[in-house]
């Protein structure tokens, strides 16, 4: 910054000696150019403007030549050009170069005022302008432009990316239809008139941002029945959010400054990459699990990836973890659960523990919740924090509701402040109420869903396993993620892309592949099949075969 | 209304507990926390230095202090030392220096009015003596409307009409953010696009104009909230440490809006009360060169039209000649129309979009929109951005995934604004009933003695009541404002928290009372307001 204002000034000094008195700003920038030369002249300045300004003059004198040799316009129309102004450098040309941003060539006509050029957005938008196409998000994109549909559009592209629960969509319409009247409204339509005008008060005005208490005691009660009633939840200590998303944005703002760390188990979901990092600045440290462990994690590994972040001189504030594990499915036991809270007292860090599937699970194996251990631990509960999604176990995606349940108070205060950037809307928040007090239907809802999933999981993986392609233990999740190194050209991530790619395009299936989720071994995808149905199954299985046998004959 | 148990301790705790992660509190601290770490406070030290300059807006709120009477009942401090002195040699883990910040950050009466409110809200059977809300921006006069349209149609909105069938797919299935989400909200845009071409260009009546001015649906990102909106523009226009400029007195929500998570600052630009609080484009290039002096960079201004305390409408000339500034610096314009459908009064309302002709650079212009006040929805709380930028378009559909609207409050918002005949009869008795109230609250407050600034939109009345301060200061203003809220029991918002420059004004916001509440308020300023005239 200070160099460039330091060459520009000069510049106008070279180019005409009298345009320095034009302006009392570039006069104001010369002097503060000649203040340090003098120091330096005089040895007060020291070593830095001795090497600097050199420097400084030296790159003006390139600059000053090429600009001569080209004779560029802007510089000689505008030799008084204003040095704060918001200059078309840097971030525009990044902006520029990203494909599928086109800047607008009619903008130019548009604006016939505007000598300094179009204005600029922030520079720290580049990276979420950038990051717009990894396979994941093209992937998802693409379902939605030619989504299959058995009957209206069966060459159409199944989904298999998207972490969404149907298997009960059924229940949910079944009790939508009988309740969303009194539902939203409370009580009959034509009740007494009291009780409606406090119900439509309750909808309409404004409500606390962080989630009504009514269905912050009915999200504990439906928690706590998740987990076996392990664990009771204590509603006071919980935050609504628009969705999980904002949840772990949230507390990855309220734990970690902008340039500090979080360890992050690998698989990892890829949506982490911007709940984490887009607007906080909180980088990630990718701690890889491999297939020999079956994808779970070691403390070992841990210790490694913090060790190597404090060597890279970045600060480490938590440890992320999704239990069950988002990609591949497996639960954390007791004693995993037990060493990581003792890794994370000895580094003095945080534990964000993501449990959106916990009701989701489907296999024999115990869940065990963080909450689980505190609550019966009772040591050290200010550094864990826990995120839950309503809408994953109940198949209620579109409700978009999540959870934060922190025993910091700190955090707390912050991120309720917080809540006013993303709060659900209040005829949800009522309609979930009467939902999740409806003990019978989420009774019916939680069996039904982890017996329905586990059908489709044990269906599933069994089709695979037909096509030669083996997946990870998994005990939980929407997903199986499966190993199909076998099939790709190269042992490698173009390898693994080249494999989606087909899959994408010729098989018409949209699948997660394991880069995206920064898996460190090539050849692993996730296939989500939580939005299938039974019958779903062979046609995939089938486009899944089609890839198969060309690749192995071309193999 | 259910308020969080903590919040309480929450909002009042800072004034009167030593925070183990505030480094004001150092002092008090050791005696408290023996075996912290030192990094700790290192680290808040860093903070502290780097935030500096956020924090120091000109006025700052007063501390909580001034509200003494609660904080006696308030004693979290002893449960949490508690369970700090459990935590092994480690010491406890601290949050993140920006997190400890903000809840450090003292509360504007803004908020402490709006806190004792909700403990003790003023009920004319059940509460007659609890406070009257005059301090939150709600608009309660229609509820009745809605109710009816509720119960007639939420049946069919939610679940289709009977022998339909029923798309559940519609509610519960994914509705996936990062923009991908807005290709499935398209029909919900539709809906506010025309709703708010109905509200903002409705004086609009030539044909051929009414053509060049449309609004485009695919030039709308949906949001939870116009406070996210905010907040999503700010982020995309600005970077850390980069300034808006924006008229004062200005809308108290906006410090947190704007600042509290993007680092962007806000630059005041005063107008004063000779102008009828009136933006002038002379006070605005001042604004601009003391912030370049400073070395801050602007990069944009915000203005609400019309504008929130006040409630003036930004007449056609000065909007003109705002555009024109902004080209001139290059800088970005954000315009907050959220309140354009509740203009009552003949004055012509100017939509952004009306005075964006040919010659103006369009991709610097973005409007901010939302249903919660002109169709009295705040809690279902959906926002609006409406940009002419592209990038800014790309970038805010991707940040949706961090607030995005709950799809049964789509459906039922595209049932209701397509009930197109409902819609317009809404707004014209939104418009009479605020009206009706408006007069009678301004008329109250001048049998009192105290004047309004003629207003024609909104739910304010923007009171001067620097004849009943003390002294004439900031003190003074906030000394009346606790008078108003601890002994009348009327929560209205002191000037100071809309960082007005004059002191002794004050927002009062009428349309979340009945008409019949009306002399029961003027009641209880009149004896305060007695009070103060006997004392001077």
């Amino acid at each position: 910054m200070t160099r460039s204002r330091l060459s520009r000034t000069r510049s106008s000094q070279h180019d005409e000696e009298t345009k320095q008195t034009t302006t009392t700003s570039s006069g104001g920038t010369a002097m503060r150019v000649i203040v340090p030369l003098q120091g330096v002249v005089q040895g007060r300045g020291g070593l830095f403007l001795g090497s600097v300004i050199p420097c400084a003059l030296f790159y003006f004198l390139q600059l000053y030549l090429r600009g001569k040799h080209c004779d560029d316009p802007t510089d000689q129309g505008d030799p008084t050009r204003d040095p704060n102004a918001p200059s078309p450098s840097g971030s525009a040309g990044k902006l520029a170069e990203l494909p599928g941003f086109p800047r607008n060539s009619s903008r130019n006509l548009l604006s016939p005022r505007s000598p300094r050029g179009p204005v600029l957005l922030s520079g720290r938008v580049n990276e979420m302008v950038k990051s717009g196409d990894s396979p994941y998000y093209a992937g998802l994109k693409k379902v939605l432009e030619d989504p299959y549909d058995e009957a209206g559009n069966p060459n159409g592209v199944i989904q298999l990316g998207m972490d969404e629960n149907k298997l009960t969509l059924d229940l949910v319409e079944e009790w939508f239809v009988e309740n969303a009247k009194e539902a939203i409204l409370g009580g009959g339509g034509g009740g007494g008139g009291e009780g409606e005008e406090l119900s439509i008060s309750g909808i309409a005005a404004y409500q606390p941002s962080h989630g009504l208490m009514q269905l912050k005691v009915a999200v504990a009660g439906f928690m706590s029945q998740i987990m076996e009633n392990a664990v009771s939840f204590d509603p006071s200590l919980m935050l609504l959010t628009a969705g999980a998303n904002p949840a772990i944005e949230m507390l990855s703002f309220c734990l970690a400054d902008s340039g500090n760390a979080f360890l992050v188990p690998t698989p990892y979901y890829p949506g982490f990459d911007r709940d984490v990092k887009w607007r906080t600045g909180v980088e990630i440290i990718p701690v890889p699990c491999r297939s020999a462990d079956n994808f779970s994690l070691s403390i070992a590994a841990l210790d490694r990836g913090f060790n190597q972040a404090k060597k890279r001189g970045l600060k480490v504030r938590g440890i992320l973890i999704s239990n069950p594990s988002n990609p591949v499915g497996n639960l954390l036991n007791r004693e995993t659960l037990y060493s990581l809270l003792d890794f994370a007292r000895e580094k003095n860090i945080h534990i964000v523990s993501n449990e959106i599937f916990a009701g989701s699970t489907h296999g024999s194996e115990e869940f065990v919740s963080m909450a689980e251990l505190i609550d019966s631990n009772y040591l050290d509960r200010d550094r864990v924090h826990i995120v839950y999604d309503l809408s994953k176990d109940l198949s209620l995606s579109g409700f978009r509701v999540g959870v934060i349940y922190s025993f910091n108070n700190n955090v707390l205060a912050a991120a309720k402040k917080l809540t006013r950037f993303s709060s659900v809307s209040a005829p949800s928040q009522h309609l979930l109420v009467s939902l999740l007090s409806d003990t019978e239907f989420v009774q019916k809802s939680i069996k039904n869903n982890r017996v329905r999933l586990q059908k489709m999981y044990v269906a599933f993986v069994a089709g695979l396993k037909q096509l030669g392609i083996e997946c990870a233990k998994s005990n939980g999740g929407f997903s199986c993620w499966a190993d199909m190194s076998e099939l790709i050209n190269s042992y490698s991530v173009k390898g693994e892309l080249e494999l989606w790619d087909k899959l994408l395009n010729t098989a018409k299936l949209n699948v997660t592949p394991g880069s995206c989720c920064h898996c460190i071994e090539p050849g692993w995808f996730q296939f989500f099949f939580a939005n299938l149905t039974e019958r779903d199954i062979p046609v995939v299985m089938n486009r899944i075969l089609k890839i198969v046998s060309v690749c192995k004959a071309s193999s | 209304m259910n308020i969080h148990p903590n919040s309480k301790g929450s909002i009042f705790r800072r004034g009167n507990q030593p925070n183990p992660h505030d480094p004001t509190s150092n002092t008090r601290r050791t005696t408290h926390q023996p075996d912290s770490t030192k990094i700790h406070r290192n680290e808040t030290h860093s903070a502290t230095t780097r935030h500096s300059s956020s924090s120091n807006t000109p006025s700052n709120p007063p501390s909580p202090s001034s509200s003494s009477p609660n904080l006696a009942e308030l004693s979290r401090t002893s449960s949490r030392l508690s369970l700090f002195s459990r935590v092994g040699s480690s010491g406890p883990v601290s949050v993140s220096s920006r997190a400890s910040l903000i809840v450090r950050e003292n509360d504007s009466p803004y908020y402490i009015g709006l806190e004792k409110v909700s403990k003790d809200p003023y009920d004319k059977e059940r509460n007659p003596d609890g406070i009257i809300q005059l301090g939150l921006s709600e608009n309660r006069l229609c509820f009745d409307l809605i109710e009816k349209w509720m119960v007639e149609n939420v049946r069919e909105a939610m679940v289709g009409r009977d022998g339909e069938h029923l798309s559940i797919n519609g509610i519960a299935a994914y509705q996936p953010s990062d923009g991908l989400m807005e290709l499935k909200v398209v029909k919900l845009r539709v809906s506010v696009t025309l709703l708010f071409m109905m509200i903002a260009l409705a004086g609009f009546m030539s044909q051929v104009m009414r053509k060049v001015v449309s609004l485009d649906p695919s030039q709308i990102v949906l949001t939870a909230g116009a406070t996210p909106a905010i907040e999503i523009l700010c982020f995309c226009l600005a970077d850390h440490g980069n300034a808006f400029l924006i008229p004062t007195p200005y809308y108290p929500g906006f410090d947190r809006d704007v600042r509290l998570r993007t680092g962007v600052e806000l630059i005041p630009v005063h107008c004063r009360s000779a102008d009828n609080f009136l933006l002038s484009v002379t006070a605005l290039e001042q604004a601009y060169n003391q912030a370049r002096k400073r070395g801050v960079k602007v990069r944009g201004i915000l203005i609400s039209n019309p504008s929130n305390p006040v409630g003036n409408i930004l007449p056609r000339e000065t909007l003109h000649n705002i555009l024109v500034f902004a080209q001139e610096k290059n800088i970005h314009i954000i315009c907050d129309e959220i309140f354009a459908g509740s203009v009552y009064r003949g004055e012509e309302f100017v939509s952004m979009p009306e005075i964006l002709v040919e010659e103006f650079d369009k991709n610097r212009v973005h409007i901010i929109y939302g249903l919660s006040k002109d169709l009295c929805l705040p809690g279902f709380r959906v926002g609006v951005i409406y940009s002419y930028n592209k990038n800014v378009l790309a970038l805010a559909k991707r940040l949706t995934r961090f607030s995005s609207i709950s799809a049964p409050s789509q459906r039922l918002l595209i049932s209701m604004l397509s009930d197109t005949k409902f819609i317009e009869e809404f707004i014209k008795t939104n418009k009479q009933r605020i009206q009706k109230l408006h007069h009678s609250f301004v008329d109250g407050l001048k049998q009192l003695g105290i004047q309004c600034i003629e207003s024609s939109a909104g739910f304010y009345c923007w009171a001067n009541m620097s004849e009943l301060i003390s002294s004439y200061g900031e003190k003074g203003e906030l000394d009346l404002w606790d008078k108003l809220l601890n002994i009348a029991k009327v929560n209205v918002t002191p000037g100071s928290a809309c960082h007005c420059i004059e002191p002794g004004w004050f927002r009062c916001c009428f349309t979340t009372l009945a008409l019949e509440d009306i002399p029961v308020v003027m009641k209880r300023i009149r004896k305060v307001a007695e009070t103060c005239k006997s004392l001077s």
